[in-house]
């Protein structure tokens, strides 16, 4: 395998993990207002994901660091070609990271709801647009040359696209639910499993379509049974959530997330963006791709690194394992 | 008015605003540390209590920092696609190693220590606060690293066929001399800051209980007088400190100015031309379009002596040096802004030694237990904050607009570096956008700030009563089961 498919194959693993990581804190974050019923469950809810979820959104950031460094062209064309998509969400990231911070600093009814909003806001605006932007990063976008993308708003609100929408948001949804399942107990835990059910209610033939149509679309051997093994985990997950069964629910739910990436990824390679304005000026991986030197640099310290930060992150989430319960949270300061 | 202009805007105003909290994360998160480490060692109350108080300004301070940080990761792609496909695989490098290496340990460790005060072995969760520490301080270098390497750009060959930028040598990128001398000069810079704000809080408090606003106000508890003299203290330390190495390597600056962006020291200076034993301007009123000074008081040959080391030295001047490029470059105004880099030389040179200063005179003024007994101070220690994060900003905007007309000198030109695709109602949007959401936050951030210093220690770590508790409600106080500190909690 040569370097640059090595280095998609880095991207698509940051991707990932972003998604199966940040994937349940968006979905609690969405379920806020719908799972906390009073402002104690709420800070549950908020404890159960408060020192994890900054260390998730890294993912992100590295994600995208690592393709400005490996595969530049990637990273110019897709970030200013989903101009008002990234746009919308980086405001979102930057208000629901303060609400988390700053909701419990002052006591204050008024004080706490708006930044409640601001949580729901900053996490289902994420969840949507990430579906959207990868849905029509499979569909292809108007592309000139130099890889300039001249996508109007129209062009990026296509029924697949929203479809992929769909699919992030209800898919997030369902996993945040099983992960409050999993991580608090009392009222939000039981909530949180009648959530899960009937989330999967969309989830499902959301996904079931998108992934088909994802098949159809963009043929690649392998990616039909990894699809079909992320619905039957997204099916098993809401089931095991109902059963009580909520370790196996979340893992499940976490390899539908990974299912639903890797298939995203390997229907992708390695058209990083079709032109639909003339495939002869879709962006590749190979012209999008950085040079040898830097992707062995790059690789080495990835091999380094990469391993030392997962177990750090998996040693920070033993050490919270516990759950969150109404008993645990002391008054605010 | 066209994209480029408000591009350029952008990325100034959301910048500048990152490196508000930048300065302070990197100090703080030191000086809390140093605190727990006190704690740790002695086990007195007071240490924790201090840890506690500065750690939850820090925290309401670092939050802004993180999230102000991910529009930079996503900036150069939205508004400058062409510089990123340009520079990618050279200065890709060092941003991802700063996601990699950094990030991921002060997300990490930050959160570990937010919540597992009561979760972690003590030993531990002091190592957690200086683990972030030491994130940020490898977040600066990576940054700054990949910063220098657009101002003197080392370590890569153009590519003939694709036009871009290669990476040739790493280790040339990570040990360029502009990198880690200006790591040195914004960490201390950073310090200076961080000092100055441990300063602000702890004179702040000083004052009040000495002159409290209403005469009914609540006396603070005794044992804060202590204290906040101990922290005061610390904070001018770190700020004198901090003061000789911001010195020491702005002197360094200055020469690796003079070698490698002679135009920014011209512009900063506002010389105009080339000169042997040039004066240090104090102050200058010029004409940019004549390229010239009406009005210039100088100290003689001190520009030289900073700018080579020798009195009598060469310093090229603005009209020269842009006619050398214009040799090298072809016809085109190589000249930055030079009436905004004079001035932001001077503000952040006038206004970081007045921080300095203050460091040096209050250690002075507070030697052996005393305390300034006059008001106006206080006043002037608190308004050392400011002036501090002023001077720090300043230094940025001389370094940026220095570097006009280039992103990458002698490569890539600003006015080529700009997404093609974006236009400009986009870039107008996300301006408008950024602007007005930094503004309320802005203002959110600095009322927050300012309760939590009003309620001072008491609110993050209330005092135990005098008496023991007669009423067994419950409610009031109860014993803690054991000594473990609870964990801050949202």
């Amino acid at each position: 395998m040569d370097l640059q498919t090595i280095w998609f194959l880095a991207i698509a693993v940051l991707w990932t993990g972003y998604f199966v990581l940040e994937g349940f804190d968006f979905g609690v974050g969405m379920l806020l207002p719908v799972v906390g019923r009073d402002d104690t469950d709420r800070r549950v809810m908020i404890n159960s994901i408060g020192p994890v979820w900054d260390g998730n959104e890294v993912w992100l950031i590295t994600a995208i660091g690592a393709t400005f460094a490996a595969f530049p062209a990637w990273y110019g064309s897709m970030l200013s070609g989903f101009y008002l998509p990234v746009l919308a969400i980086v405001l979102a990231l930057i208000v629901r990271g303060v609400a988390f911070e700053y909701r419990g600093k002052v006591d204050d009814d008024r004080w706490r709801r708006r930044w409640d909003v601001a949580i729901v806001v900053g996490s289902t605006v994420p969840a949507l647009m990430w579906g959207l932007i990868f849905a029509n990063l499979l569909r292809g976008l108007p592309m000139g040359a130099g890889h300039v993308v001249d996508a109007g708003i129209g062009d990026l609100l296509n029924p697949f696209a929203l479809l992929g929408a769909l699919v992030t948001g209800s898919l997030f949804l369902l996993h945040g639910a099983v992960f409050l399942s999993l991580k608090t107990d009392g009222p939000v835990r039981v909530l949180a499993r009648a959530v899960a059910l009937r989330t999967a209610l969309v989830a499902v033939p959301a996904l079931v379509g998108f992934l088909g149509w994802t098949l159809v679309h963009r043929p690649t051997g392998w990616t039909l049974p990894v699809a079909v093994l992320t619905v039957v985990a997204l099916v098993a997950g809401a089931g095991l959530a109902g059963r009580g069964r909520e370790g196996w629910a979340f893992a499940a739910t976490a390899v539908s997330v990974l299912g639903t990436s890797v298939t995203i990824f390997g229907s992708m390679f390695p058209v990083l963006i079709p032109s639909t304005t003339d495939a002869a000026l879709s962006l590749t991986v190979a012209g999008a791709a950085s040079g040898a030197y830097t992707l062995e640099v790059m690789s080495w310290i990835a091999l380094v690194l990469l391993p030392l930060v997962i177990s750090y992150q998996a040693w920070s989430y033993w050490v919270f394992r516990r759950r969150v319960t109404r008993a645990h949270i002391a008054p605010a300061h | 008015m066209d994209a480029l202009d408000l591009a350029r805007w952008q990325f100034g105003i959301t910048t500048v605003y990152h490196f508000l909290f930048v300065p302070l994360t990197i100090g703080l998160s030191a000086i809390v540390a140093i605190l727990q480490t006190a704690w740790h060692r002695t086990g007195k109350v007071e240490y924790l209590r201090a840890t506690r108080f500065l750690g939850k300004l820090f925290l309401i301070n670092f939050a802004m920092g993180v999230v102000t940080g991910i529009v930079q990761e996503f900036q150069f792609g939205m508004n400058w696609s062409s510089y990123s496909t340009f520079v990618g695989d050279v200065f890709g490098a060092p941003l991802a190693m700063e996601a990699l290496l950094a990030f991921f340990l002060e997300s990490t460790f930050i959160g570990l220590w937010i919540f597992g005060w009561d979760r972690l072995p003590r030993r531990i969760h002091l190592a957690c606060i200086w683990i972030v520490a030491i994130g940020t301080n490898f977040s600066a270098y990576f940054i700054i690293a990949a910063n220098a390497w657009m101002r003197h750009p080392v370590g890569f060959t153009v590519d003939e066929s694709t036009g871009r930028a290669r990476l040739t040598d790493i280790w040339a990128v990570l040990t360029n001399s502009q990198a880690w001398s200006t790591y040195l000069h914004v960490v201390s810079g950073a310090f200076i800051a961080a000092g100055l704000f441990v300063v602000a809080v702890s004179a702040f408090k000083l004052m009040r209980a000495r002159w409290p606003k209403r005469a009914d106000a609540v006396a603070p508890h005794p044992s804060e007088d202590g204290l906040f003299r101990k922290t005061l203290r610390l904070g001018l330390a770190v700020t004198a400190i901090a003061g000789a190495l911001v010195v020491f390597s702005g002197d360094h600056q200055a020469k690796l100015m003079a070698q490698y962006e002679p135009m920014k020291l011209a512009g900063a200076e506002a010389l105009w031309t080339d000169e042997h034993g040039a004066g240090f301007s104090l102050f200058a009123v010029g004409d940019i379009r004549e390229g010239r000074n009406h009005i210039n008081v100088q100290v003689p040959n001190v520009l030289s002596f900073l700018a080579t080391g020798d009195f009598s030295g060469d310093v090229q001047g603005i009209n020269n040096v842009q006619q050398r490029l214009e040799q090298q470059f072809g016809p085109g105004d190589y000249r930055p802004d030079i009436a905004v880099l004079y001035w932001s030389f001077r503000l952040m040179m006038g206004l970081g030694m007045a921080g300095v200063g203050i460091g040096v005179l209050g250690l002075w003024l507070t030697r052996r237990g005393r305390l300034p007994g006059k008001r106006w101070m206080y006043r002037v220690a608190i308004l050392g904050l400011p002036a501090a994060l002023a001077a720090n900003v300043f230094g940025w905007i001389l370094t940026e607009m220095g570097r006009q007309p280039w992103t990458v000198v002698g490569e890539l030109l600003t006015a080529a570096s700009v997404s093609p695709g974006v236009s400009l109602t986009e870039v107008a949007i996300s301006l408008t956008a950024f602007t007005l959401l930094y503004a309320a936050l802005a203002v959110v951030e600095a009322k927050l700030l300012f309760r939590y210093v009003l309620a001072g220690p008491a609110a993050v770590m209330p005092y135990p009563p005098d008496e023991p508790d007669t009423d067994d409600t419950g409610a009031a106080t109860p014993e803690p089961a054991d000594e473990r500190v609870p964990a801050f909690v949202y």
